[in-house]
């Protein structure tokens, strides 16, 4: 145990003063989810449920020569298996996969493989049965026949001259230009600011560094998991573990080529995601045994099979090179990325190349990145997907000018900082962002003004997210006994049900206590997006807002036509209490209001469907850490780990410094220990969670916190969303404090026990 | 007239150019109006009478979800930037 002299959780609250907003309340979820009452979609049962499996492929890289189920189908208690010429015909090309959009024979592929198989463990057949134990015997029972040809695994390799081809015309694009060339990299993408080459010209020095990272998992705890019934009269209702209900509704009505109004899709709690719950990977296969048979049908992942059979982060090769005069000024900075999409186009270069200098100011850049196909799972969204590979680099080279000056590493990053009016690498110019009140906060905190132990090593990484905005819907309606029910699509991760009833209880004055916040189904709300890109608490919240907004609206006019009989512009609701702003004697509370209503002209209720187009408030965050290194293990210890973060204004501190801490846990873990570990061939030598090592309580110090509360004009109450920007400094703090320990700099992760010792011999 | 910044994988099309000043009320008026001057503009960033999905346009640093109706203040930047997704 360990204590500290200061408070260990900060808030650096700005000025705005609110009664709900910032205040601690306990979760309206809390007692259902520590009591085990909560409902995961493995719990999920119904009458005549059978139990689905899968066939994956044992190869990274093979033509399916040919797939032959009739024993399968012959097994006692087997109700039916699909394969790929079970999904119907479409004529759709693009279609949208959450926030991005996916060629459909990409999507129906990666769920159901058809002449190819393109990763150990993709999906080859589905199986529905009366008990799980058949259904996997059935699954061995499905024999076939492949081509083996030989994988690639890493970008380099996928890049190389001569290279086996995942995709026979797969051709590389240049920001809608084809060029004609049939490769594994699908697409190149470039961003130039000023002339780089002058740039460096002016430098004093110049610094360059090639970097490596490796594929890591989002490492979600619940598996997932889909259950499916196709009803007789053309009706799908879907129940399942996902981070956006309309996804998975408009992905199925896309793969299986049925109308959206067809397909229902109920969310039901979700022990995890970080972005790898926003596809669709199970569902449709249940849905379309659930067709054949007539009955519910469920599928539940096991964790090998979510590690080889879902969507990780992406491995990445980075060469970057900064140019900096002798007073520390940069003057010049290049990026060369080559990112793993896995099986299919869509990696998150894109992101990585828009996010890697984006804490500078920086006249001259020259930004190059590759999407790359490699014979691994289809990566996908994993908090911040793209950034915290580009920080890796960018922030241990600044970290290594920092010492070669000699100037204090905060000093630098803040002589170069980014702020409002910077034009950003990609072009566009920042507006209101708080990269200099992080770097400041960082600079001041007690950690960083301490001394250093013995023996350790101290560093620091700062890292940017845009956020996005998207669609979100909300619907209020007030009870009679003066709470309400609020009603939203956002499934619920990190305690946004709270987050969202908090900003419509400060509209309306009532405690957050009196509202009822509910997750409710795609037949029952209004489109919203995806729980994902840092978006829930700033999008569905202004949703809140505004449907709040809307039921305060009504009870005004109600009181003002049919209660009091004066003008609604003299009267006025505050803190929960409606007043007439001339007569001291009209006065009513929202619960007395409430009470009332149904004798006044009968129910209130509210809804807004919004879709922000502006304002949507980047996050920075910054990691100072302290660690040692035992020098015959090669053992990395973290003693000491400060995470700070601008969220703009934090409406629920504690799950604000929740996503802080398990965003900095899950790049502690990156950055050490976690990774596929790949054999020659293809496999996945670590696919579970007792080899792929993700950190415990028992490896961690308390990991503290600092919210900078830089309001974001963009949103009512000033929100920037918090939940990926808190991943993207770490790797590069670690990886700078273990340099600070041992003057080995590490260039590949994870930085294990074993690479320390190597890169020291 | 708003600014539009040329991607520097596009300034081929356009002479060189990395900024053209353009005269349009939205999106869909400015591609239109630089494809009239630089044929093959339009093509790049337009599938569908749609903007591309793996593209994004942002109206003074905001990415806008409108695409090709999406209204441009005078004087305001635009940019086309690689389409991004969170987690």
């Amino acid at each position: 145990m360990t204590t500290a002299d200061y408070e260990r959780n900060q808030v650096l609250a700005n000025a705005e003063d609110y009664k709900v907003v910032g205040t601690r309340p306990v979760r309206h979820d809390g007692a259902d989810k520590v009591t085990g009452r909560a409902l995961y979609g493995a719990d999920f049962d119904a009458a005549g449920l059978l139990h689905g499996k899968i066939l994956r492929s044992p190869h990274a890289h093979a033509k399916i020569i040919s797939i032959d189920t009739s024993q399968a189908e012959s097994l006692e208690g087997v109700k039916a298996v699909v394969t790929h010429l079970d999904f119907p015909e479409s004529d759709k090309d693009i279609v949208g996969t959450g926030d991005e959009a996916t060629k459909l024979v990409w999507l129906r592929d990666n769920i159901m493989a058809s002449t190819k198989v393109l990763y150990k463990g993709h999906a080859i057949a589905g199986v529905a049965a009366v008990n799980p134990h058949i259904a996997e015997q059935a699954v061995d029972l499905i024999h076939v026949e492949y081509e083996v040809l030989s994988p690639v695994l890493t970008t380099q390799e996928a890049m190389a001259e001569g290279a086996s081809l995942l995709h026979d015309s797969l051709t590389t694009e240049e920001l809608g230009y084809d060029t004609g060339k049939v490769s594994n990299t699908a697409e190149h993408i470039q961003h130039v600011k000023g002339d780089v080459a002058k740039g460096f010209e002016q430098a004093d020095h110049i610094f360059e560094r090639e970097f490596n990272t490796k594929t890591v998992h989002q490492g979600y705890i619940e598996p997932h998991n889909g259950t499916a019934l196709w009803s007789p009269d053309g009706r799908l209702h879907v129940w399942c573990s996902t981070q956006g209900s309309f996804v998975v509704r408009d992905s199925l009505a896309d793969l299986l080529n049925i109308p959206a109004s067809k397909v229902r899709v109920t969310p039901m709690e979700i022990g995890g995601g970080f972005g790898g719950k926003i596809p669709v990977y199970v569902e449709p296969v249940a849905a379309l045994l659930s067709q054949k048979t007539g009955n519910p049908v469920k599928i539940v992942m096991s964790r090998k099979d979510t590690f080889e059979g879902s969507g990780p982060t992406p491995g990445s090769n980075l060469k970057i090179k900064i140019g900096v005069t002798e007073d520390g000024t940069i003057t010049a900075a290049q990026a060369w990325m080559a990112m793993e999409a896995g099986a299919y186009p869509g990696s998150p270069v894109g992101a990585a190349a828009q996010c890697v200098f984006a804490a500078y100011d920086i006249e001259n850049t020259l930004i190059d990145g590759y999407d790359v196909v490699v014979n691994k799972p289809k990566t996908q969204a994993y908090r911040a997907p793209g950034a915290p590979n580009a920080a890796f680099g960018t922030e241990q080279v600044v970290d290594e000018i920092a010492e070669y000056l000699k100037m204090d590493k905060i000093d630098l990053r803040l002589k170069n900082a980014a702020k409002e009016g910077t034009r950003r690498a990609d072009g566009p110019v920042f507006k209101r962002i708080g990269c200099e009140e992080v770097l400041e906060a960082m600079r001041d905190h007690p950690h960083y003004q301490s001394p250093l132990p013995e023996g350790q090593g101290r560093g620091v990484a700062i890292g940017f997210w845009f956020n996005i905005a998207l669609d979100s819907a909300c619907n209020i309606a007030i009870n009679s006994d003066g709470s309400i029910n609020l009603t939203e699509g956002s499934t619920d991760i990190g305690g946004s049900r709270t987050s969202i009833a908090m900003q419509a209880a400060e509209v309306l004055g009532i405690p957050v206590e009196d509202v009822r916040p509910s997750v409710v189904d795609t037949d029952t709300i209004g489109f919203t997006a995806v729980t994902g890109g840092s978006r829930t608490t700033y999008a569905t919240g202004w949703a809140a807002y505004k449907a709040a907004e809307d039921v305060k609206k009504q009870i005004i006019a109600r009181v003002a036509d049919v209660i009091w009989g004066i003008d609604a512009s003299d009267i006025k609701m505050e803190d929960g209490i409606i007043t007439s702003k001339t007569d001291s004697e009209l006065r009513m509370t929202f619960k007395e209001f409430a009470s009332q209503m149904g004798d006044t002209g009968g129910g209130i209720s509210g809804q807004a469907s919004v879709k922000p187009e502006e304002g949507i408030g980047g996050s920075f965050c910054g990691n100072i850490v302290d660690l040692k290194v035992d020098p015959e293990t090669g053992k990395t210890s973290i003693s000491r780990f400060t995470c700070v973060q601008d969220a703009g204004k934090a409406i629920h501190p504690d799950y604000v410094e929740g996503q802080m801490q398990g965003g900095s846990v899950q790049g502690i873990g990156w950055a050490l220990n976690e990774e596929y570990f790949m054999s020659e061939d293809g496999n996945m030598d670590n696919s579970s969670l007792l080899d792929y090592r993700m950190p415990t309580a028992l490896d961690l110090p308390m990991i503290d916190t600092v919210i900078v509360e830089v309001h974001n004009p963009g949103h009512p109450f000033g929100v920037r969303g918090v939940g990926e920007a808190n991943i993207v400094p770490p790797l590069a703090a670690i990886a700078n404090a273990i340099s600070d320990a041992t003057g080995i700099r590490m260039t590949d992760m994870p930085m294990n026990s074993g690479a320390i010792v190597a890169s020291d011999s | 007239m708003a600014v539009v910044f040329i991607p520097s994988l596009m300034q081929n099309i356009v002479d060189g150019r990395d900024k053209l000043s353009v005269e349009g009320s939205n999106v869909r008026q400015i591609i239109d109006n630089i494809d009239e001057s630089y044929p093959g503009f339009k093509d790049r960033l337009v599938e569908n009478n749609r903007i591309r999905p793996n593209i994004a346009v942002a109206i003074d640093g905001e990415i806008t979800p409108l695409g090709l109706i999406q209204k441009v203040p005078n004087e305001s930047e635009v940019h086309f930037l690689p389409a991004i997704s969170g987690g």
